[in-house]
């Protein structure tokens, strides 16, 4: 259609609403609505996630995120009681160096990648490597360490946060 | 179908992203805010990631997402904690208030 | 034994480490002991590889000990040579200082610094071995600032007084100024022939330009003229006297000054190929001698006589070198070394005897109360006056003959300076033993003759001085002259006399003559008529005004060198040290101060400040990284 593929819409599309979440995120007053525009950045990059042929990871992805994630986050703010508006703002001043620094940020990386190959994302191996059977391969034979690893860092953090959220005892 | 995608496309993509979560880092004064926009910036990255998992066709770019997942929970966890703390003490997250670490 | 050589200069360093560490712990006896049987082990085998040196047909061995600098062209083993000329050098070092050793248990007895003495004694002639056994220049160099540092150490051992300190600095600095000539000198040797080893110098000497040998020569002899007080340099000896006599009468008499003499024999190749560098020795020898002998006329300590006596005798033995008379002045080292030693610790035996009193003026009439010192004495002054038999006659005359034979103007310096030197010693021993005593009542109670460590070694030294001539009696009595030969496979241009026979005893008779004719004249002067050395300055004559105050050279040296010396190192201190470096320095430390507390407050504490530097500082490198 239109001499692009369906493949280049949905990435098209994808890519629009998830920089346009992701604006919203930071522009949105409401601290609320930031967390909900995030849910919805993340639901966009599930969707590249998939394009991509990681498919396992999309799903995760949407678990992990927003799922838990997200949750915990509104959690939080519940709790804070941050559902007023009048929230206070950096000064006009802040922002403005802020936007400069981020536009000079975006300058540089779209700079650096000026030179770069144009190289077409071909599956090569297979369009199988995003699978749980493929990536459980992986995991449990060569990152079986790191694996482990990763299941004692979870732990430490359990660990670790209630540890900082308890109540001092009088 | 891929096919017609270059990576070019996926780099600008993770760039801006990863841009705009910068800016929301430093225009925001709301610690929550702040957090989240460093979760968009982690999320950036593992776009780029998985992209180049699949140009290269090494399984490895995904697990390396995966980990970071991992990690960015266990971050996620424990920050909030200490947010949490912060605000039982200060009874505010106001970024511009916490400046016991002057000169 | 000759293989055991590398022993010699080990007796003395431990005796110089034992006594160093543990001498504080030790007892007096046990400290002295320790120290003179060190040298005494050192004498013993010196005698041993003389005697085996005396047998042997090869007349030169090299001892290696170890391979010391080894670089690029530069090869530099760490070598002992034992030939006629050093195996003699260790007898007199190790006889004479064993003897003065044995002295000074009994003169410094009283002396809280007892074992400090020792041991830089014991360090000095370690040094002083080193400097005659190497078979390069450079270790005869290690040896030659060895013992300047302990020339200083020693002047200045009673350190509580500034007066000698002062004197051990200016010891030291002239010695210095000697020592830039020698290193000069080894330099230009090295560079010239590639090595500086002996051997392998000594046969290639002749095979460059003369004038380069001439320049070899004039800086090696800088060296000799600091170390061996000839003029310019001379000036610090009288001063030395300000150490113990003992060190006086080992150091500054029998070996260190010395130490010149035995560097230009060892070196007498290059002053035979270039008579320029001769011609210059011989005069600045023979000007050295008159000169002091004229200071030595009026003096007043019984030291400083001694001492002008020195320089001026050893001006003689540079007068003989400079024409060529090797063994003759070796030959005079020796006997120098026996009458003069003797004469300073015999001097050292009146100051002892006195309670410390050096002035001639406030002595008299010694003979009768200390009558070993006054026969002693008495026998190394006649020695030193060159009266036959006595073996200063023999030297003496041997080196007069081969400046006759050279050059008759130098010869008559040589006469006068003879003349002189009988003169003012025997006013020094007349003015001090005969007469009446002119000193205080306590001082007249305290005479006493010293204890037996100190005379026996007086007697020794009086027993060598007396039949020290043996040992080069003259050719043309028909008598061998053993020195002579035994020196003469070191000498490389032999140069043999040929005066007449005739001339010979014609010149022998002329210096009996001239001293006896001397002797009576200070006998008529200071016996006879009771003139006594003035009291005060105000008293003495113009003439004799310049020479009792040295010819004014001390206040000269004050004026040209020392002064503006002082003013440039003012200056720099002002300019250079305190305003430039310190304000340098200082200045890094207030600039960085001044820059931290600066950058100091850039920490606000605000982490939106800090996550924006985070990023612009990303970005900036990243943009270094990539795009530039």
């Amino acid at each position: 259609m239109l001499g692009y593929t369906i493949t280049q819409w949905l990435f098209g599309i994808l890519s629009f609403l998830a920089i346009m979440f992701a604006l919203m995120v930071v522009f949105s007053r409401n601290p609320v609505n930031s967390v909900l525009y995030l849910v919805l950045t993340f639901f966009c990059i599930a969707g590249h996630y998939i394009l991509l042929n990681a498919q396992f990871l999309a799903i995760v992805h949407i678990v992990v995120y927003a799922g838990a994630i997200m949750v915990l986050f509104l959690f939080v703010i519940m709790l804070m009681n941050l559902n007023q508006n009048d929230e206070p703002q950096k000064t006009w001043l802040s922002k403005i160096i802020a936007a400069v620094a981020g536009g000079m940020l975006l300058f540089v990386f779209v700079g650096s990648l000026k030179g770069a190959e144009q190289l077409n994302l071909t599956a090569y191996g297979s369009s199988q490597i995003g699978t749980v059977k493929n990536l459980g391969k992986v995991l449990f034979s060569e990152f079986l360490f790191p694996f482990e690893i990763a299941s004692v860092l979870l732990l430490a953090a359990m660990v670790g946060a209630i540890m900082i959220g308890k109540k001092e005892t009088k | 179908m891929i096919n017609s995608i270059s990576i070019n496309y996926y780099l600008l993509l993770s760039a801006v992203l990863f841009t705009i979560g910068a800016v929301g880092v430093m225009a925001r004064r709301n610690s929550i805010i702040i957090f989240m926009c460093i979760e968009l910036m982690l999320n950036a990255v593992n776009l780029l990631l998985v992209s180049f998992s699949t140009l290269h066709g090494d399984a490895k770019g995904q697990v390396f997402v995966f980990f970071i997942m991992a990690v960015a929970a266990a971050e996620v966890a424990v920050g909030l904690a200490i947010l949490s703390m912060i605000y039982r003490n200060v009874k505010s997250i106001d970024t511009d208030l916490m400046t016991n670490l002057k000169n | 034994m000759i293989k055991l050589a590398s022993l010699v200069p080990l007796f003395p360093l431990i005796g110089f480490l034992i006594n160093g560490f543990f001498g504080k712990k030790l007892s007096k006896g046990l400290s002295g002991t320790i120290a003179s049987l060190s040298i005494l082990a050192s004498f013993v085998l010196s005698v041993l590889i003389f005697i085996e040196l005396n047998g042997s047909a090869e007349k030169s061995h090299v001892i290696d000990l170890f391979s010391w600098i080894s670089s690029g062209t530069l090869n530099i083993p760490f070598e002992f040579l034992i030939d006629p000329l050093s195996s003699w050098f260790l007898l007199i070092i190790t006889g004479i200082g064993f003897l003065i050793h044995i002295y000074s248990i009994g003169y410094m007895h009283d002396d809280e610094g007892f074992s400090r003495f020792f041991t830089y004694l014991n360090l000095f002639v370690f040094f002083m071995l080193l400097l005659v056994l190497g078979n390069n220049y450079l270790i005869m160099f290690i040896g030659w600032e060895g013992v300047g540092l302990c020339s200083y150490l020693l002047i200045g051992f009673w350190f509580k007084n500034t007066a000698y300190n002062n004197a051990a600095r200016k010891a030291f600095v002239m010695n210095r100024i000697g020592d830039l000539g020698f290193l000069l000198g080894i330099i230009l040797i090295f560079v010239t022939y590639g090595s500086i080893s002996y051997d392998q110098v000594f046969v290639k000497a002749g095979t460059v330009d003369t004038s380069v040998v001439t320049a070899i020569a004039l800086l090696l002899f800088i060296g000799a003229m600091g170390k061996s007080a000839q003029i310019p340099l001379y000036t610090w000896l009288p001063d030395a006297m300000a150490g113990p006599t003992p060190v006086s009468a080992l150091i500054h008499a029998a070996t260190m000054v010395t130490a010149g003499i035995f560097m230009v024999t060892r070196s007498n190749v290059f002053y035979s190929i270039s008579d320029t560098a001769g011609m210059v020795v011989a005069v600045v020898g023979a000007a050295t001698a008159l000169f002091a002998a004229t200071i030595g006329l009026l003096q007043n300590d019984i030291k400083k006589i001694l001492a002008y006596s020195t320089v001026s005798q050893l001006g003689l033995m540079f007068l003989g070198l400079g024409v060529g008379a090797y063994s003759s002045s070796v030959f005079h080292v020796t006997t120098h070394a026996f009458f003069k030693a003797l004469l300073f610790l015999g001097a050292g035996s009146v100051i002892h005897a006195m309670g410390g009193e050096q002035d001639i003026r406030k002595m008299g009439g010694l003979k009768g109360h200390i009558k070993i010192t006054f026969l002693t004495m008495l026998i190394g002054t006649i020695a030193i006056s060159g009266i036959p038999p006595f073996s200063g006659f023999f030297s003496k005359d041997e080196i007069l003959a081969h400046v006759y034979e050279h050059n008759k103007v130098l010869w008559l310096v040589g006469m006068i300076t003879s003349m002189l030197t009988a003169f003012y010693m025997f006013r020094m021993m007349f003015v001090t033993f005969w007469g009446k005593f002119r000193g205080t009542h306590s001082q007249e109670h305290h005479l006493h003759e010293s204890p037996s460590t100190m005379t026996i070694p007086l007697i020794v030294l009086a027993i060598l001085s007396v039949l020290g001539g043996a040992l080069g009696l003259p050719e043309f009595w028909g008598t061998p002259n053993w020195m002579h030969h035994w020196l003469d496979e070191i000498i490389i241009r032999k140069n043999p006399s040929i005066l007449h026979h005739d001339t010979e005893w014609t010149l022998m008779g002329l210096a009996v003559a001239g001293a006896v004719a001397v002797i009576y004249f200070a006998h008529m002067m200071y016996n006879k008529n009771k003139v006594l050395p003035a009291e005060k300055e105000e008293q003495l004559k113009p003439w004799q005004r310049l020479i009792y105050n040295k010819y004014w050279i001390d206040e000269l040296y004050d004026a040209i060198v020392r002064k503006p010396l002082d003013l440039i190192s003012e200056i720099f201190h002002k300019f250079l040290d305190i305003a430039m470096i310190d304000g340098i320095v200082n200045g890094v430390g207030m600039a960085v101060k001044g820059i931290g507390s600066g950058v100091r407050l850039l920490q606000q504490g605000n982490i939106g400040f800090y996550v924006v530097s985070m990023v612009l500082g990303a970005a900036f490198i990243l943009l270094v990284t990539f795009l530039i």
